[in-house]
């Protein structure tokens, strides 16, 4: 327990701030890349987990509970959001045969 | 001190992997990985209840939906339809300028260097339980109410309409 609670003291909080600014580049860079409405969504998953790590190494370092709160609140609401997009994925599959997200420009008509 | 590096640069290679894997199951695959890389770095900051929701939440339950929909779709196969090279060299670019604007945002502020109040017992189940039913209490109960709409709308949405079927 002891060398687990010292890594917060050898980290400085700067790399979990880069950290966590990588990953949601990436996250970013992965939605605009990509075609598939699956992907795009596995990215925005990666976006909302790279913010509930900067959370987390926030509560840590200042010693407040309330961040770690949040990031459980993050992830009731991601389950509920995966488990409505998810549907919304099947319904335009069912309806278009296809999850390309370029076929969805028929929403604009 | 070295455990924190290696994990973060797996959990960056990995992420990079889910972009870049043209198979979207391998996608589906790294991100679990990427998961459990976020895991240890929870333990590693002493937030163990949050570790082990994430274990369950993220790379049990999401992940499994996600990959049970993409096999229902019969989509495992590398031919799936990708960008030109132009519209990704510029979301490539896009992502990098929001790195560097978010870096060199990082640069100009001002935190401390290690942690200063060393209160490393939070992330237990005992502490954190006691703020969530006390201060928390009514956005918990909500988030409940939450849950089941979104229950409800995934059943509703995903059902099979009749009209469309017949029509």
């Amino acid at each position: 327990m002891d060398n687990i609670a010292s890594t917060i003291q050898v980290v400085p909080l700067n790399h979990y701030i880069l950290l966590s600014a990588i990953l949601f580049s990436i996250g970013v860079m992965g939605v605009l890349i990509r075609r598939n409405a699956i992907i795009i969504f596995m990215c925005i998953e990666l976006m909302l987990n790279s913010v509930n790590l900067l959370l987390v190494a926030f509560s840590a370092y200042s010693g407040d509970a309330s961040g770690q709160v949040f990031v459980f609140f993050i992830m009731a609401l991601a389950a509920a959001e995966v488990a409505v997009g998810l549907a919304i994925i099947v319904m335009v599959y069912r309806n278009t045969s296809s999850i390309d997200i370029n076929i969805l420009n028929r929403l604009k008509w | 001190m070295s455990l924190f590096y290696l994990v973060a640069f797996l959990s960056i290679l990995f992420s990079l992997l889910v972009i870049f894997t043209k198979n979207p199951v391998y996608s589906v695959l790294y991100l679990i990985a990427t998961f459990f890389t976020f895991t240890i770095h929870y333990i590693l900051l002493n937030a163990q209840f949050l570790a082990i929701v994430n274990f369950i939440v993220y790379m049990g339950a999401i992940m499994v939906l996600f990959l049970f929909v993409l096999m229902l779709m019969n989509l495992n196969k590398d031919t799936e339809p990708m960008k030109s090279n132009l519209l990704k060299i510029a979301g490539v670019i896009a992502g990098g300028t929001l790195l560097v604007t978010l870096v060199s945002s990082i640069k100009a502020l001002q935190t401390s260097a290690v942690a200063t109040t060393t209160n490393s017992q939070i992330g237990l189940v005992g502490n954190l339980g006691k703020v969530l039913f006390r201060e928390f209490l009514l956005p918990f109960e909500i988030s409940s109410i939450l849950l089941l709409s979104a229950m409800v709308g995934a059943v509703l949405l995903a059902k099979k309409d009749k009209r469309t079927q017949n029509g």
